[in-house]
């Protein structure tokens, strides 16, 4: 039961397409995880508040709408400012190819576009959770 | 009565009128490619059990519409052909809806951003990166006018796809109306209006249940009265479908959300038959030929049924349920997207097979981004060829009698009537919605479906078989940032400049009306618009009466 | 926050007494993963759970949004609030999808409200076995009140009196609630019965099962308090607020607090002294050679140990 891998799934922005987070945090609740979903219509503040009193891992950030430019690096951003840059972002959703390669180095760390199979997100959690500090 | 006098009663008694009206059409030949006249519908063979068939299908316009809501259906005249756009600013928006027409489209559906649907300004915090992606932003009557600049709107039928703040866009149409000079009964098109999918799949609320519920029957009231040609409401499974929804789910859900609407109006005292015939209904056409076309036979027979047995109406106009019909974006592929060309094909035949009054073809890039300019043309291309090529729109109904079809179509009506009875159980759809029922049914759907896919048990060419050959390229559209500091500036300008006084007085009416219950809204609404009060301060105003509703259920 | 043990669970410790969201987040997850880390936070931590309130009822209740709805009140009368809200782990994957948050979005950004989704990890209780020591963690964190939510499914609602001062249990009208209620024994473990939804048809006829029951206080001779609720647009809860605050005051005389608390460092004692004694003999590879102790021997000296060790620690001690 020892370092229990917790994760956010979370949906910044105003749209209310949820299907492919719902999927997701049901996905990773079935492979093993303690998946935390947020709801829709988070502010990347609220998001972040979020990540912090779960203490989660992993934050997954889901849209749809088109404004991750505006609205995955200020998670990123957010969460250094609180003390909390170890907590790993990744993102899925429409993200055009030259989006992806930018939020990359803004400090999303993995973009998964629509359709990905689940076993890709697992396999990006598994070796990355190798980097995180034990509890 | 045999069913050939019983052809003779129908084409003499229901026919005739429309083709004297409406005379069938002569661009398209009315025969098949090798010289084959068709018939206008084909019934079962001499010695059927008319009885029974007329029971089932009946005729072309005739109760239970099985067949279709008009007699001649294509024959007359083809469905509307209506793209779905919107993006960036209203002048943007205003050349692609005249693009649209150049191009042929015969009616203007309009996208909203974000903000808009869920009543904010482009200034507000919440539409930090939102402004203009989805849709065009509407802040202000400024807006509007800008988006129908040079398009007459007594010429063009206009859908627009606005829900919770769907009162305040309609009253911006009419007054835009009124500067053209154009009198509110010339005015057609649609409103979505459709707050219960929203809380139910499509996640664009704002006000709890019980104050939406009053606007959407203030809309009806404010329609037959006012505007005599327009849709107060198109009733969506559309987003139930996208959120994973069965078609059976889709069917069932949406035509609860129907009954909901119809009892609500009852109860604020309108008569059944002064707004059922202007209730619209949308659906989603998905890959499965078969089950699709059932659906939509079915759910036609269903609501005549509901109307005549539930609501003890006979007027034929609110029997037939009308529909627009947009192929699935849920179905579309970002693998390979060029293949979703082939996937919208199969789905626009079936609603076309299903007989839609009018529709929307995806592009092969919405599951990318938004759509370019070519994509859009590629996916009006494919109605048209449909249309004008295929020959399924030259007889009505041609998959009756298939003996697949009409099962299925039997099957889909018994499931989602299992549905039915027990959302009344739960004591009707507000309820259920309240409990999450609905909701839970979507979602183990939608996940059941990921599965196996994920398994292997479903399988989607491009994804999880045939994927070998590599993805296309295709040139997406790019995001821009532009119009966020244009849209602002915007909204800010309006403030300036118009009567401030005058603004704060329309609102402070609008408050006053929403605390009275039995307040009409829609007058006050108009009236707040007229004097350039934005989107926002009006939903603002609203919101401070009526609170927000806030999402509750759990994955 | 890694590296040299305790020096790193130092700097928790006093982040959490600095009552930094982060290092409160950090501690809570430290007492879930269990082990000697676990035992020296909480050592260092030294708290004292404030005022816990547990909401037990079946799934679909409200009890999120009574919870959120709680929180507003507690808020109001310038109280620091924490939530817990427990959710089952899967039996198959040992996974968990928490989602009781989402109903309480509307305290976002309120850094005066902490809400901690926790999983059950394998607890049948229903409540984890940390979560009794995350209240001692909030309570050092500052915060004035603590309320749980926990699964409310079968014998697991009991479980909530493990952990909480005050047990309400939420249901509603028109659902068969009483019915299942009562037969799953949660009639005895409630303070305070709650109608929410109580606009829904049928509240009536609830509340006269209620009444009807006699149901009591554990503990005590008092009637249990039965209350309406409409948790979704606030009504009663102003109410059900002041009574919860009036009857922890009154169970506190009544020196009914105090045995509850009692009873559960009892049984977190017996806890502590059953997972050693099992640690001991894994880790010593069973029991020693045969006829080397006797169990009459055995068990005086064993009594004389719990004596030196145990006997002056008071009663009054916390875990």
């Amino acid at each position: 039961m020892e370092n229990t891998v917790r994760i956010l799934i979370a949906k910044p922005g105003l749209d209310g397409h949820d299907r492919g987070a719902k999927y997701i945090a049901r996905a990773l609740r079935d492979a093993g995880y303690e998946v935390i979903y947020s709801g829709i219509r988070q502010t990347p503040e609220a998001i972040v508040e979020m990540a912090i009193q779960e203490d989660v891992q992993f934050v997954g950030l889901s849209l749809l709408s088109g404004a991750h430019m505006a609205l995955f690096p200020r998670v990123v951003d957010l969460l250094r400012e609180h003390d909390a840059g170890d907590i790993v972002v990744f993102g899925g959703g429409i993200i055009p190819g030259p989006d992806v390669y930018e939020l990359q180095e803004a400090g999303v760390r993995a973009v998964f576009p629509p359709g990905t199979p689940i076993k890709k997100v697992i396999d990006f959690i598994e070796a990355t959770r190798q980097e995180l500090p034990a509890l | 009565m045999s069913l050939s006098n019983e052809r003779s009663r129908w084409e003499r008694e229901v026919v005739q009128p429309v083709v004297r009206r409406h005379p069938e059409r002569r661009d398209g030949r009315l025969e098949t490619a090798s010289g084959v006249p068709l018939e206008r519908v084909y019934l079962p063979p001499e010695g059927a059990d008319g009885a029974a068939y007329r029971e089932s299908l009946g005729f072309p316009g005739e109760y239970p519409f099985t067949r279709g809501v008009q007699p001649t259906m294509y024959r007359g005249r083809y469905w509307t052909m209506r793209q779905y756009a919107g993006f960036g600013t209203a002048r943007e928006t205003n050349e692609r809806f005249r693009y649209l027409l150049d191009e042929g489209q015969t009616g203007l559906s309009v996208a909203f951003d974000l903000p808009t649907q869920i009543g904010y300004d482009s200034d507000h915090g919440l539409a930090l990166g939102e402004v203009g992606k989805v849709g065009v932003a509407i802040d202000s009557l400024a807006d509007m006018e800008v988006l129908f600049d040079r398009i007459p709107l007594d010429r063009v039928s206009t859908s627009m796809t606005i829900n919770a703040p769907a009162a305040v866009l309609l009253a911006m149409y009419t007054v835009v109306a009124e500067k053209q000079g154009v009198s509110r009964d010339s005015l057609r098109g649609t409103i979505q209006n459709d707050i219960l999918k929203e809380y139910i799949a499509r996640g664009t609320y704002i006000f709890p249940p019980e104050p939406s519920m009053r606007l959407v029957t203030n809309t009806f009231r404010f329609c037959a009265e006012e505007l005599p040609r327009w849709n107060s409401i198109s009733i969506s499974g559309y987003h139930i479908r996208e959120a994973g929804a069965t078609a059976v789910q889709e069917l069932a859900f949406t035509l609860a959300d129907a009954i909901a609407y119809v009892e609500a109006a009852l109860s604020a005292g309108l008569d059944i038959d002064a707004f059922a015939g202007r209730l619209s209904f949308f659906f989603s056409a998905g890959s499965d030929l078969l089950e699709e076309v059932a659906k939509f036979r079915a759910a036609r027979r269903m609501w005549a049924r509901i109307m005549k047995e539930r609501f003890g109406s006979d007027s034929p106009r609110s029997q037939a349920l009308r529909f627009h019909a947009q192929t699935s974006g849920a179905a579309l592929t970002a693998q390979q997207p060029d293949n979703n060309v082939v996937r919208v094909t199969l789905h626009a035949l079936a609603a076309v097979l299903g007989g839609a009054q009018s529709l929307h073809t995806n592009s092969r890039d919405e599951a990318l981004s938004l759509p370019t300019e070519e994509s859009v043309r590629i996916a009006l291309r494919t109605q048209q060829i449909i249309a004008l090529e295929s020959g399924v729109a030259n007889t009505v109904d041609p998959l009756a009698g298939s003996w697949a079809v009409e099962a299925l179509t039997d099957e889909l009506e018994s499931r989602a009537r299992e549905y039915l009875e027990r959302i009344d159980r739960e004591g009707g759809m507000v309820a259920a919605i309240g409990r999450g029922t609905p909701q839970r049914d979507i979602e183990d759907a939608a996940y059941r479906y990921q599965r196996e896919i994920e398994d292997h048990d479903r399988l989607v060419v491009g994804v999880n078989c045939h994927e070998g050959i590599g993805d296309s390229c295709i040139d997406v559209m790019g995001f821009r940032q532009d119009v966020h500091d244009a849209q602002v500036s915007r909204v800010e300008g309006v403030r300036e400049e118009r009567d401030g006084a005058a603004a704060a007085s329309t609102l402070a009416a609008l408050r006053d009306a929403a605390r009275d219950p039995d307040a009409d809204l829609m007058e006050p609404i108009v009236e707040a618009v007229r004097a350039y009060a934005t989107l926002g301060e009006i939903c603002g105003a609203l919101r401070d009466e009526f609170g927000e509703y806030r999402q509750h259920t759990v994955v | 926050m890694t590296g040299g043990e305790d020096g790193a669970l130092g700097e928790i410790v006093d982040g959490v007494r600095r009552r930094r969201p982060r290092a409160i987040g950090r501690a809570i997850s430290i007492v879930e993963a269990g082990g000697p880390r676990r035992d020296t936070l909480m050592d260092l931590i030294d708290g004292t759970p404030p005022p816990v309130v547990g909401l037990t009822g079946p799934p679909g209740a409200g009890k999120s949004t009574l919870i959120a709805a709680l929180v507003s009140a507690a808020r109001e009368a310038g109280k620091r609030v924490a939530v817990l809200a427990v959710d089952p782990s899967s039996p198959f994957s040992g996974g968990a999808l928490l989602g009781d948050r989402l109903r309480m979005t509307r305290h976002s950004g309120d850094t005066e409200v902490f809400i901690r989704s926790m999983a059950t990890r394998g607890h049948g209780g229903g409540l984890s076995a940390a979560a009794l020591e995350a209240t001692a963690i909030l309570g050092a964190a500052g915060f004035d009140t603590v309320f749980v939510e926990s699964v409310g499914v079968g014998q697991s609602e009991v479980g909530i009196m493990s952990i909480a001062d005050l047990v309400l249990v939420v249901l509603n009208p028109g659902t068969g609630d009483e019915i299942q209620t009562l037969k799953a024994g949660v009639m005895e473990i409630g303070d305070v019965y709650i109608i929410n939804k109580a606009d829904l048809a049928g509240a009536d006829d609830l509340e006269r099962a209620l009444r009807h029951a006699q149901l009591v206080i554990p503990g005590t001779e008092h009637r249990a308090e039965i209350c309406r609720t409409v948790a979704a647009d606030g009504t009663g809860v102003p109410e059900l607020y002041a009574a919860t605050g009036d009857l922890l005051a009154r169970l506190d005389e009544d020196g009914a607090l105090d045995r509850r608390r009692r009873v559960r460092v009892t049984a977190a004692w017996e806890q502590l002294a059953g997972d050693l004694l099992r640690q001991w003999l894994r880790e010593r590879g069973g029991v020693p050679p045969a006829g080397r102790v006797r169990f009459g021997e055995l068990r005086d000296r064993l009594w004389a140990l719990m004596d030196e060790v145990l006997g002056d620690t008071g009663t009054g001690g916390e875990t």
